[in-house]
């Protein structure tokens, strides 16, 4: 199967170089020993996993949407030439995998790895082995990055969030007595409770209330919000996603609790839900990099763009997504590699890129690389008023 | 006074895993199957009442109507595709098959509703009920569905002891052969009992998507669970079993979570689960039936 799909594909080569589709500078051994992850056409192919469908498909959409946006941009500029494609993975790890397995098939040579934590903590394995280069827009969790030298983030890693966050609220005096409500089953939630409490201890925030639930008890918050209600908590920091943020906003609304909430990047989308009732989420206070109302020229025309083109204001997903196809461009230029070359070149030639340049975009000004992957750059916080976000 | 609050939201939730429980054990009782599409007719029955009260602007009452008509019939039409054939399969088969039905559901409802997540306005309006000053809160949707679970309980016990339908439906329950030798429709009696556990699934998803306001294909399941282990906890096939057991579950899980660890709570009601089982293993109110050989 091997040897004939090796055959296969050096005949393919040696087509090609008759055909006079020159400047191959790939071998063939080479591309015989990639698998099909070689390239044949003139444009970088770029590749991601994300929840099209499913809970968490208002992150996936957003992603594939402002990656698109970007991708046209550049390729009317007529430089470093991209093709997207992305492949639904319902924000479930097996489907990930199998997603991405559709996505080597198809000969993807650049990684935007998967929009969430699990599913991308569980493709960068085979992302790190496979030696395809990854920059994700949105999984933040430590695991995705740990001990792969090629899986990069455009969105802060957890701890950040959870460092930030705790920041910010000591630093604008949201609050003094903080109640949390965490999700115990997931690791974005786990990642970023353990730091902020940490970084609480530092700011001398008092942390009155410490409450989990999962999975299999995330409809009744009945419970956790009238502990946080009891000790007196003057703000809940409520680092999860959209879903059962929304549930607890509207519990909390029905036994008259009325703190100040504050959200890390998962809060992003709550407004986008269905009939939610977007009164309950006045006032609420979030953590993200990204700010629609920004009067900057690159956010103006970004958001002007997507809402011709979907009718809605466009979220830090899809400004994440469109950051890093514009990093990814930045790094192939400055690399002056070319779309010919194989994956595996091209990782490396990205790790150096990455980890030595400096990035502007939609997401924040300087932004730059260690060699974990974890990306640096300064938050941003944004508050509810009137069902939009407004900056802080 | 919290642990008087902690009481109520208890017996509220267990109202609603007792609702679904009623539904998994008449259809245990009679069909001695386990149906665990069950959960998944509760998220059917929630997004008839979405749609009616979201999309349609039907008054609420007229959502909930429509929501346990269509229920009911999708159990009927479930029994009669799905499990009739497999009336004389083994057990394991007919299991399968829920199990088969239950992914079915979900899936269609993915496509039909796409998969972001709804927010459901409650059926039951108005402000919450302030006691003692304002130090305890009561939603009215609370009242509504413990009042709802009673008389529903009540109602199912009068019509299995009192009427010729409901003593048609205990002798299958008992003798499946022998109630057809004494010219009782076995498969009108069980198409009968599908369609009122289908119809309380509908108020139970109402109930649930009006107190716990998201909607999603998933839904139903962890509740479906949950109600499951309700009814295994009071007894299977005994009606004030399952609301013994629903209302017991919902009472522990909340406790558990408020007095002992929010992190621990489904294994503290999981403990408890098993440790019962193991002194009566035919749960709380279950008969034992024995063997005879």
């Amino acid at each position: 199967m091997k040897k004939s799909l090796s055959m296969l594909l050096a005949g393919m080569m040696l087509v090609g170089t008759l055909a006079g589709c020159g400047g191959n500078t790939a071998s063939t051994d080479n591309a015989g020993s990639e698998d099909g992850s070689t390239a044949s056409g003139a444009a970088f192919k770029i590749g991601g996993t994300s929840p099209l469908t499913g809970d968490a498909a208002i992150y996936g959409n957003a992603v594939k949407r402002g990656a698109e946006i970007a991708a046209e941009e550049i390729n009317a500029k007529g430089g470093v030439q991209i093709e997207l494609k992305f492949e639904d993975d319902e924000n479930n790890t097996e489907k990930a995998v199998n997603a991405y397995n559709t996505l080597k098939d198809w000969g993807m040579q650049l990684s935007l790895g998967s929009v969430t934590s699990k599913p991308c903590e569980a493709i960068s394995t085979d992302l790190n082995a496979d030696r395809i280069f990854a920059l994700t827009p949105s999984a933040s969790s430590v695991a995705t990055t740990e001990g792969k030298d090629n899986v990069f983030q455009m969105c802060f890693a957890d701890p950040n969030q959870g460092t930030a966050s705790a920041e910010y609220i000591a630093d604008q005096k949201l609050g003094t007595k903080i109640a949390i409500i965490w999700k115990n089953d997931d690791v974005y939630s786990t990642g970023i409770h353990d730091k902020f409490v940490a970084e609480a201890e530092v700011k001398g925030l008092e942390i009155v209330s410490d409450t989990t639930f999962t999975d299999a008890s995330a409809t009744d918050f009945s419970v956790q919000l009238n502990d946080a209600k009891d000790k007196g908590a003057d703000l809940v920091f409520l680092p999860m996603y959209y879903t059962p943020a929304s549930l607890i906003l509207t519990q909390a609304n029905a036994m008259g609790y009325a703190p100040k909430f504050f959200g890390v990047d998962g809060m992003d989308g709550i407004l986008t839900v269905e009939n939610f009732d977007k009164s309950l989420a006045e006032g609420v206070m979030l953590l993200t990099p990204f700010n629609a109302d920004a009067t900057d020229d690159k956010t103006v025309a970004f958001v002007t763009k997507y809402k011709e083109l979907y009718g809605e204001v466009p979220n830090q997903f899809a400004a994440d997504a469109y950051d890093c196809v514009y990093a990814y461009a930045q790094a192939l230029e400055a690399a002056e590699v070319t779309p010919d070359m194989s994956a595996e070149e091209l990782c490396t030639a990205m790790i150096e890129q990455f980890t030595s340049m400096t990035f502007n975009g939609l997401t924040g000004e300087n932004m730059t690389w260690d060699t974990t992957g974890a990306v640096s750059k300064s938050p941003k916080g944004m508050v509810i008023e009137n069902g939009a976000y407004v900056g802080m | 006074m919290s642990l008087l609050t902690h009481l109520i939201n208890g017996i509220s939730l267990g109202s609603i895993y007792a609702i679904i429980a009623l539904g998994y054990t008449m259809v245990y009782g009679i069909a001695k199957m386990l149906n665990f599409a069950h959960g998944d007719v509760i998220m059917v029955g929630g997004y008839m009442c979405f749609c009616a009260t979201t999309y349609l602007g039907w008054p609420p009452i007229a959502g909930v109507l429509l929501a346990v008509v269509v229920c009911t019939a999708l159990g009927v039409v479930i029994e009669r595709l799905a499990y009739k054939p497999l009336r004389m399969a083994p057990a394991l088969a007919v299991l399968i098959t829920a199990i088969g039905v239950s992914y079915f559901l979900q899936n269609a409802a993915l496509l039909i509703w796409g998969s972001s997540t709804k927010s459901f306005s409650s059926v039951v309006t108005g402000d919450p009920i302030q006691l003692f000053g304002g130090q305890l809160t009561i939603t009215r949707v609370t009242i509504v569905t413990i009042v709802a679970c009673v008389v529903i309980m009540v109602a199912l016990t009068l019509f299995t002891g009192k009427t010729k339908m409901g003593t048609a439906m205990r002798a299958v329950s008992e003798d499946k052969g022998a109630a057809q030798l004494m010219g009782i429709n076995v498969n009108t009696t069980i198409s009968l009992t599908f369609a009122i556990g289908s119809g309380l699934a509908a108020i139970a998803g109402v109930l649930l998507c009006s107190a716990y306001p998201t909607l999603l294909p998933t839904t139903g399941s962890m509740p479906g669970i949950k109600a499951f282990t309700a009814a295994v906890f009071g007894g299977i096939g005994s009606i004030p079993g399952a609301l013994l057991g629903g209302i017991l579950l919902g009472v522990i899980e909340i406790f558990a979570k408020a007095y002992i660890s929010t992190q621990l709570s489904d294994a503290i009601v999981f403990a408890v689960l098993i440790i019962v089982l193991l002194v009566k293993p035919d749960g709380l109110l279950g008969k034992r039936v024995s063997e005879k050989v």
